[in-house]
């Protein structure tokens, strides 16, 4: 009805629209003059810090005699700062860790091992309105897997992972200079490693492990007394990776495309001689896609990995191999995430790999089928976290389980406790190898 | 333009002291009481502060940024919409990023940015009535509701509100049965929402605590949000609200999730 009235005769009540602008309309001004906070403004502080304490402790829940009980003792102070300029952050985090289940203390920035990691110690600037660049010590991550990594070859810190610090430290620093460019649809990053940056492989110190190449003919356990001796390849600008992604989004789906020029990230080979473990040189050819599937989100992704040359008649040196992932994820619940993933290794070359093995060798698959299952649960305003992720490989037939359960006292004021059990029928699969670390930790993090 | 008139003189009807109490369609009103509660400006920023209390007088805190960047639509109807929060309390989500692109014809895109290990993690999207950051708020409080997923009545109007009653076209979807909206008359802003139970039982509410008029848009800069069921409630507040900060739409993109736009996080 109103609709018809003459636009003009409308137009004259237009300034009372206007006239709200000035002072609050009846029925709200009522409302009262209510301030929920004092704001504590820290704004105007010259450096952002931070500070947290966390204590960890775990056991190992049966005897290894590789090993000591404790899985995990330690205390760690994580102090970050991060100062921003006009155009440059400069960003530092580091963690001073007391760790007496350490055997060894000297420092090391590379392995962490010692009272001091540093985690970051970078500067971001963007030299160009398309292009940001992050140099220095930093943590990189890409690729679709959860907890499983194709194209992602940043280092990994498995020792952490498996002895239960926090997610956070299964990834290891990296020293590295990382440039973004964005050209509008299509992107590009390309990082740059000046020196071969390994992961925090299991070499034995804190995770017993199957040695293949250690006691008799055929492997046997091995754990701190004879820990991993690697010869890690470590020129400056000569041993180094470069690691390329070229990404772009079709819609609601992000698909990549991903290149690796570097090392094995973990010990591949081994030299004949000095019978050290090596990191034979590794190319990755790979891509990814991402999008929502039915109710979740699907993604996939595969990764053809290209060994040292000659890999394929070298028993000491690992196959190429290609690998593949499907996965997805959707909420199943109230506050409880679910995500299934389906993961394929296949080794390259395998009638030659067979060939080349010496008698009385483990003979390894040509396929590694691998399922992970993930549930995450959250109760009491998302202070209570379960969380669940299951590895299990039907070809292997073994697998590794992780719980979780955390509870937050207050919001700097947490508590968990949590497992890493292994399970598995053979001493020398990927999973079996670790059952003797099985192990149940607590721990408490504290944020001032 | 046409739009533009066409509000102005919307607005400058609804202004109108009570003329003739006519009964206005009840799709108008929800339609402008949803716009000026999630689509003020073509894009805004807003220091959001809360306090989560739970029944027993416990209390936690959350504090982060959101920055909301609307997408033209043909029609100009209230459409797509980009909202990217960057989270500063407490400590263990300092620096995180939670990105949302609010999508009409199908489910929310989310993302989620974990510093400590630079992941970018696309996150399924959840049921919209669950915690938004843990506090009482749903994630569909805060990004608003789709209009079109109830049935609309106006039960009542008085001098100063209009009185709406929406139901659920899919009950199973949601917790409630049906909700009253006290809808302001002069601003369509929504001041309070009481959800009701199968059994007529008021199971949650929302109150505007405080209205600010910010450049010439009414906005609701302090709010409560009670679930009377557990008794527990949530305390919200909006400070530094700006409306068309200019906010480039790249902003909204995984660039920034890995290197927070400092400028307009300020």
């Amino acid at each position: 009805m109103y609709k018809r009235l003459p636009i003009v005769f409308l137009l004259a009540f237009a300034p009372l629209a206007y006239a709200q602008d000035v002072e609050l309309p009846q029925g709200l001004e009522g409302l009262g003059d209510f301030s929920i906070f004092e704001e504590e403004e820290d704004e105007g502080f010259p450096v952002d810090l931070s500070w947290s304490v966390e204590s960890r402790i775990g056991f190992r829940l049966q005897n290894d005699v590789h090993e000591k009980d404790v899985s995990i003792g330690e205390v760690r102070l994580q102090f970050g700062l991060t100062k921003d300029f006009d155009s440059v952050s400069f960003n530092f985090v580091t963690d001073f860790v007391f760790d007496p289940v350490q055997d060894n203390h000297g420092i090391d920035l590379e392995t962490g091992q010692g009272f001091i990691d540093i985690r970051e110690t970078n500067i971001v600037f963007s030299p160009f309105e398309f292009m940001d660049a992050k140099i220095g010590r930093q943590v990189l991550t890409w690729g679709t897997g959860d907890l499983v990594f194709i194209n992602d070859l940043f280092a990994k810190d498995y020792n952490s992972f498996f002895i239960g610090r926090d997610d956070e430290y299964l990834k290891a620093p990296s020293d590295a200079i990382k440039t973004a460019f964005f050209f509008g649809d299509t992107n590009v990053d390309i990082v740059y490693v000046p020196r071969f940056d390994a992961d925090r492989f299991i070499d034995g110190t804190r995770i017993s492990f199957f040695d293949r190449a250690g006691g008799r003919l055929g492997g046997d356990l091995s754990g701190r007394a004879n820990p991993v001796i690697a010869n890690r390849p470590d020129r400056w600008f000569r041993d180094d990776e470069q690691s390329v992604r070229v990404y772009q989004s079709f819609g609601a789906v992000e698909a990549a495309l991903y290149y690796y020029n570097g090392y094995w990230k973990s010990p591949a080979g081994q030299n004949p001689l000095t019978g050290a473990a090596e990191f034979p040189r590794l190319q990755v050819f790979g891509a990814s896609v991402r999008g929502p599937v039915a109710k979740g989100i699907g993604s996939m992704e595969f990764g053809v990995y290209k060994s040292a040359d000659g890999a394929a008649v070298n028993p000491l040196v690992h196959n190429d191999e290609f690998r593949f992932l499907i996965g997805y994820e959707q909420e199943i619940g109230t506050e409880l995430t679910g995500s299934v993933q389906y993961y394929l290794e296949r080794r390259g070359g395998y009638d030659q790999y067979v060939a080349s093995l010496p008698n009385g060798a483990i003979v390894d698959d040509k396929n590694r089928h691998l399922f992970t299952v993930r549930l995450t649960k959250m109760l009491m305003q998302q202070d209570l976290k379960l969380s669940m992720f299951n590895f299990y490989s039907p070809t292997d037939k073994d697998g590794y389980m992780r719980f979780n359960v955390s509870y937050k006292l207050r919001d700097n004021l947490k508590v968990e406790a949590g497992g890493n059990i292994f399970y598995g029928q053979e001493h020398h699969s990927f999973f079996g190898q670790f059952k003797d670390n099985t192990n149940i930790y607590t721990g408490l993090h504290y944020d001032f | 333009m046409k739009n533009l008139v066409k509000i102005l003189i919307m607005s400058a009807l609804w202004a109108l002291p009570a003329v003739a109490q006519e009964t206005p369609d009840v799709m108008d009103i929800v339609e402008k009481a949803n716009h000026v509660s999630y689509y003020k400006g073509d894009d805004g920023r807003a220091k959001v502060n809360m306090r989560i209390i739970d029944a027993q007088g416990r209390e936690r805190v959350r504090a982060f940024i959101i920055l909301r960047k609307d997408e033209d639509t043909a029609d100009g109807k209230d459409g797509k919409q980009k909202m990217y929060v960057y989270f500063n309390k407490p400590a263990d989500v300092k620096k995180m990023v939670f990105m949302v692109v609010k999508n009409m014809d199908r489910d929310d895109d989310r993302w989620l940015y974990l510093p400590a290990l630079d992941l970018v993690k696309r996150i399924a999207a959840s049921d919209e009535r669950t915690s938004f950051v843990g506090s009482h708020f749903f994630y569909e409080d805060v990004s608003g509701r789709g209009i079109d997923e109830d049935n609309h009545e106006l039960l009542e109007q008085d001098e100063t509100y209009y009185i709406v009653k929406s139901t659920p076209k899919d009950p199973k979807s949601v917790e409630f049965s049906y909700y009253k909206n006290w809808i302001h008359k002069s601003t369509f802003l929504p001041v309070k929402t009481e959800y009701y139970d199968g059994s007529d039982q008021k199971i949650r509410s929302y109150t505007a605590l405080k209205v600010d008029m910010i450049a010439g848009h009414p906005t609701v800069t302090a709010s409560r949000m009670e679930n009377h069921e557990s008794g527990g409630k949530t305390l919200m507040n909006y400070s530094a609200v700006k409306y068309d900060v200019g906010l480039p739409d790249e902003i909204f993109s995984e660039r920034y999730l890995r290197k927070a736009p400092r400028k307009y996080l300020r």
